[in-house]
């Protein structure tokens, strides 16, 4: 039955549509099928596909102390700004689930506006904030930025969440006696656990990933990885950045793989159960 | 019971409390800018306007950021609509191997994906190999350092910001629709036509709108593919900062850069409310 359905919905764009698909698919994945074997060459250039293969780069990465304080640093925003934004974007979430009328739209707006406002707005911004405030190149200042810019993701993930979530379960919990925080622990927490780890995910790789407002505030003795990257890029194209590349792709493809797998096994047994 | 709610209201807020401060930390500080950018020499002029004026390479760099938003949002819907109209129409596996491949570019970093196309599209790069191995070309094509090579990394960046929202759009549509125009005697053709495509009329419209807008602001890839020969709003508010350290002429184009995109987001809104009201 259900193949009839498709047939005779859907198979208008059937006989080219398929080789379109293929040259979509092609575009979208060749910068990762480029990038990875390239930065197993053993060549001073880019070449590709690559005619002797090294791990050269890798070594040129992980034996420069430059590449691996930009790391360090990366890193360190990183897991700072996931456990700042996680936490702040979930209550954000619940207060806007908890507004009467208007209110709640309003403050949603307000709190995505990181997310559709031109980055580098933000990034003059907070760099002309961040010069009078002595934040300039700190971890603290760089941290506070990517924690603003990673909340506008959390909060969209957890609404969602929320969206899902049955409040009578919460006012059940705090009839019986429970305070508000003990019902948000027990009773919310483990049913929206999805959307909150999503939520964390898309903090970590937020700030893991930014350049421009890194650009102007995270440099001196505090450069991130990107901010590096890009100005060795803006000289010439070293192929370390292609090690450095691979890495990061491996890094956000297996944690969000990972989660996937995950969050599908959990879909199907909360099927199965019902 | 509004009071209730109001009650109940003036309880929770304190929990989002930290989020506001902190979109107001980076927020508030632009909004500043802007003011000043009204200031010269100590008084209220618009000294830092009328340079913009003046300069016929101001407009150059803002009609460039136009075009270059157009040409990407335009060949993002040309692609992207049959793309996500494939992958609705696939098996569940097929939707789930199709959806992971625009996954993949989309949780890779933008800066790792711009510097892909470097490489690819450079002068001695993949492309220009293969289209002088099969004859096409005689000399290296100009893919990289151009408005072509920023297009095709930009187009890169957006297609799956645009698949994705537009492909759960489409889901929420009934094909019954669809099926009872081809039952009434439509070709696939019309049915496609004036059925489907109308229905996924409000999702096209939305994530159209928002690739056109987030184009605008785009620094990363026109700095690097463009490599000096694409000048976008965004690197000249940098090169202004950075280079010369005129916060006037910077904070001035972002006011443009930031009436330009609230004036479509909210234009655009009030739009759609109007004709949805019709």
């Amino acid at each position: 039955m259900k193949r009839v359905e498709r047939t005779l919905g859907s198979r208008i764009g059937d006989y080219w549509l398929n080789p379109f698909a293929i040259v979509v698919v092609i575009f979208l994945l060749a910068p990762v099928f480029v990038v990875i074997p390239m930065s197993f060459s053993d060549s001073n250039y880019l070449e590709f596909p690559p005619r002797v293969w090294s791990l050269r780069w890798y070594h040129a990465y992980f034996d420069s102390r430059e590449w691996m304080a930009a790391t360090r640093t990366s890193l360190l925003a990183a897991f700072s700004t996931v456990l700042l934004a996680t936490p702040i974007g979930f209550f954000a979430a619940y207060a806007i689930r908890n507004m009467a009328g208007r209110a709640g739209g309003i403050l949603f707006g307000l709190l995505l506006l990181p997310q559709v406002a031109p980055v580098i707005l933000l990034a003059i911004g907070v760099f002309f904030l961040y010069i009078r405030l002595h934040l300039v190149n700190s971890l603290i200042g760089i941290v506070l930025a990517h924690t603003a810019l990673a909340v506008p993701f959390v909060v969209t993930t957890v609404s969602a969440g929320l969206k899902r979530f049955d409040f009578r379960l919460d006012q059940a919990a705090r009839s019986l006696g429970a305070s508000r925080l003990r019902a948000i622990r027990d009773v919310m927490l483990p049913q929206i656990r999805l959307s909150l780890i999503a939520g964390a995910i898309f903090a970590f790789v937020t700030s893991l990933d930014e350049v421009v407002v890194s650009l102007f505030i995270a440099g001196g003795d505090n450069t991130v990885l990107t901010r590096k990257m890009f100005l060795a890029l803006r000289d010439q194209v070293d192929p370390t950045i292609a090690a450095i590349s691979t890495l990061l792709i491996i890094v956000s493809v297996v944690v969000v793989g990972v989660f996937m797998i995950v969050s599908q096994r959990n879909v199907r047994r909360h099927n199965d159960n019902a | 019971m509004a009071a209730a709610g109001r009650r109940r209201a003036a309880r929770v807020w304190p929990l989002a409390a930290p989020g506001v401060a902190l979109v107001s930390l980076v927020s508030l500080p632009f909004v500043w800018l802007s003011l000043l950018s009204f200031v010269a020499d100590g008084s209220l002029s618009l000294a830092n306007y009328a340079r913009m004026v003046e300069n016929p390479s101001y407009q150059t760099i803002v009609l460039k950021t136009l075009q270059l938003s157009a040409v990407v949002t335009i060949v993002v819907i040309a692609v992207g609509y049959p793309t996500a109209y494939f992958i609705h129409t696939r098996s569940r596996i097929t939707a789930t191997v199709l959806l992971a491949c625009v996954a993949i570019p989309f949780w890779t970093s933008l800066l790792v994906r711009t510097y892909a196309w470097m490489v690819i599209l450079q002068r001695n790069g993949i492309v220009n190999g293969w289209l002088q191995d099969i004859g096409l070309i005689e000399r290296p094509l100009r893919l990289s350092n151009s408005f072509l090579g920023t297009s095709i990394g930009m187009i890169h960046i957006m297609l799956p910001f645009f698949i994705f929202p537009l492909y759960s759009a489409m889901k929420q549509i009934d094909m019954d629709l669809v099926r009872a125009a081809r039952s009434l005697g439509a070709s696939r053709t019309k049915a496609f036509w004036q059925v489907f495509v109308p229905l996924s009329g409000p999702g096209l419209f939305a994530g159209s709108l928002l690739t056109f807008v987030l184009c605008l602001g785009f620094y990363v890839t026109p700095q690097l593919l463009g490599g000096g020969n694409v000048t976008v709003i965004s690197m000249k508010i940098q090169e202004n900062i950075t280079n010369y350290s005129d916060w006037g002429a910077a904070s001035a184009l972002g006011v443009v850069l930031l009436v330009v995109v609230a004036g479509l987001l909210l234009g655009v809104k009030k739009l759609g409310a109007r004709l949805e009201a019709q």
